[in-house]
């Protein structure tokens, strides 16, 4: 069976709408994907008859909203096959997630002379909570480099890996490079000098099956509005004995289980990590998502992304003057390139006028940009309801940037 | 509505492809480093003014889309052998000129070329690339530092 498209973009109401009196075609989904009606029905539906605050009320309102925030923990720890729900912290993101792990797991980890090692593709959300880390603790950071198809310099991994390796960050689908990295092999020979691995899965949750235990990572961060989610919400997967000895990152409600103004005890798993109000409606929306992707099939959409991108990197190849970076021989969802003679900003917004809706700039990958010799690029990124009218309408736009720059 | 030929109008595209007064002035009296990091433009500007406050040349280097590159070559056309006083003026009109919504209040052919970058007013996320030129040099003018428009 193959992805009923039309049908699926049916269910995602902003995308029935002209720009510029032009069809809009939505082509920044690294940046964000767009919204089924699921999802918007689902928020709209807690704030019409559930909304309470969660854990603390006895009345029906706030156990219904208790309940309903706790089936979507459930539904995340689905989505990544975790062991436990004690193991899914609902985070704002991929950022906070990764800050998570770096100020409580990594301030209690690190001392001065050990090393985190990352690479040379990382968002700078997998850079900085890292560099911070360094500089209050003395640790080193150092960088696995990728090669000029934009894949990582797997060969150089073992000589990076030393028993003074605390921690190992990397991507999982790479938002500037559409690269998919082999991420179990690298967890595998972390483990072996006794390191721990944070993968960034903020890209990959929407494009491919994710499974945390076969993995065998101990940390996974991901984000909610990039797999058809809300803003707002992701989440923190962490092994549990890990979670267990890590400090609190956040002190407040909810995290607590008895305070006194001597002492206070920290309410268990995975609460211990969850300060304050949390995001509820927000984490409904990620289970509504959740529940909406499971209806579909991932290895469909994953198949239909696979061919859109495979035919928008033959017609990109066609087109003079057109410069892909990223050229990995695993990759998905992402054509990042330049064009000679025109900036990313203008191409960003001639095709702009035209409906078509990228991402011109650095991709928050500075590195990668500085990889390539490149100030920025232009980026189309696909989603399960992109179809071949979308790349129609995408290459047109570039050809008549090409005329007008002539 | 403004169209993309609006923005996009011969001149800036024949300024972008062919910058002028492009390049490093030796013995520079001012300079100044411009940089936008939300788009990664970036900017030098060179003065030689004389001691009537005259600017005897002008010259910029940098790397940038097509309308900075054509916003900093149509500035350093404008400003060679005005004086800083008149720079002043110009800076003003041309703020102007790209920020005010609605009808231009200045008289745009005091700005001369300049004002075919009157189209930017339609896109907003680019008002800032046609203006890092200007701030630039009203850095270098009023001292030597970064300009940042973000
Ligand atoms: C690879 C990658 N990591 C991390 C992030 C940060 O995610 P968020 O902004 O949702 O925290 C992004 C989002 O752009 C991303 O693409």
């Amino acid at each position: 069976m193959s992805l009923d498209v039309a049908a699926v973009k049916a269910q995602f109401p902003i995308l029935d709408q002209q720009v510029y009196g032009k069809r809009l075609v939505y082509l920044d989904n690294a940046a964000t994907t767009q919204k089924p009606r699921a999802v918007i029905h689902a928020i709209q539906s807690f704030y019409e008859k559930d909304n309470a605050n969660v854990h603390r009320g006895v009345h029906a309102l706030s156990e219904r909203a208790t309940a309903a925030y706790e089936a979507a923990r459930e539904k995340v720890r689905g989505l990544l096959n975790a062991c436990s729900v004690r193991e899914v912290v609902f985070v704002r993101g991929t950022t906070e997630a990764i800050n998570l792990v770096a100020q409580s797991w990594g301030m209690a980890r690190l001392r001065a002379g050990d090393e985190i090692l990352i690479t040379e593709m990382e968002h700078h959300s997998n850079i900085v909570p890292w560099q911070m880390l360094c500089e209050r603790t003395g640790a080193r950071l150092r960088v696995l480099p990728i090669n000029d198809a934009g894949e990582l310099c797997m060969e150089q991994l073992p000589s990076l890996l030393n028993e003074r390796t605390k921690l190992v960050g990397v991507v999982h689908l790479s938002n500037a490079l559409g690269t998919i990295n082999p991420v179990a092999e690298i967890i595998r020979q972390a483990h072996a000098v006794g390191a721990r691995v944070l993968v960034d899965g903020a890209q990959a949750a929407a494009h491919m099956p994710i499974d945390v235990q076969q993995l065998d990572c101990d940390f996974y961060a991901t984000s909610a509005h990039k797999m058809y989610g809300p803003t707002g919400i992701g989440v923190l997967y962490a092994k549990e004995t890990l979670l267990d000895e890590m400090p609190p990152y956040q002190g407040g409600g909810d995290m607590i289980r008895m305070v006194t103004f001597e002492h206070t005890q920290y309410n268990e798993l995975p609460y211990k990590f969850e300060a304050g109000t949390p995001n509820i409606a927000g984490a409904i929306g990620f289970g509504a998502a959740i529940d909406w992707l499971r209806g579909l099939d991932m290895g469909e959409i994953a198949a239909h992304e696979q061919n859109m991108l495979q035919e928008a990197t033959r017609r990109a190849k066609d087109l003079p003057g057109l410069r892909l970076v990223g050229e990995a021989k695993h990759r998905a969802t992402v054509l990042s390139f330049t064009m000679e003679g025109i900036h990313p900003h203008d191409l960003g917004t001639i095709l702009d006028r035209e409906g078509v809706a990228i991402r011109a700039g650095h991709h928050c990958a500075m590195p990668v940009m500085q990889r390539f010799g490149v100030p920025a690029t232009v980026r189309a990124s696909l989603a399960a309801y992109n179809t071949l009218d979308d790349l129609d309408a995408l290459f047109l736009a570039l050809e008549k940037a090409c005329a007008m720059f002539a | 509505m403004f169209d993309l030929k609006d923005l996009y109008q011969q001149v800036i595209v024949d300024h972008n492809k062919h910058p002028r007064n492009f390049g490093r002035l030796e013995d520079p009296s001012h300079e100044a480093e411009g940089y936008n990091p939300l788009c990664g433009d970036r900017l030098h500007v060179y003065l030689k003014v004389d001691d009537q406050d005259r600017i005897e040349d002008v010259r910029f280097e940098g790397e940038g889309c097509a309308i900075s590159m054509a916003s900093a070559s149509l500035m350093t056309e404008a400003l060679k052998g005005r004086t800083l006083e008149e720079f002043r003026a110009l800076f003003e009109g041309f703020h102007e000129l790209v920020t005010s919504s609605g009808d231009v209040a200045c008289d745009e052919t005091d700005l001369g070329k300049l004002a075919v970058l009157g189209g930017v007013r339609a896109f907003p996320s680019r008002i800032k690339c046609a203006t890092l030129c200007w701030h630039t040099m009203k850095n270098a003018i009023e001292r030597s530092g970064v300009a940042r428009t973000e």
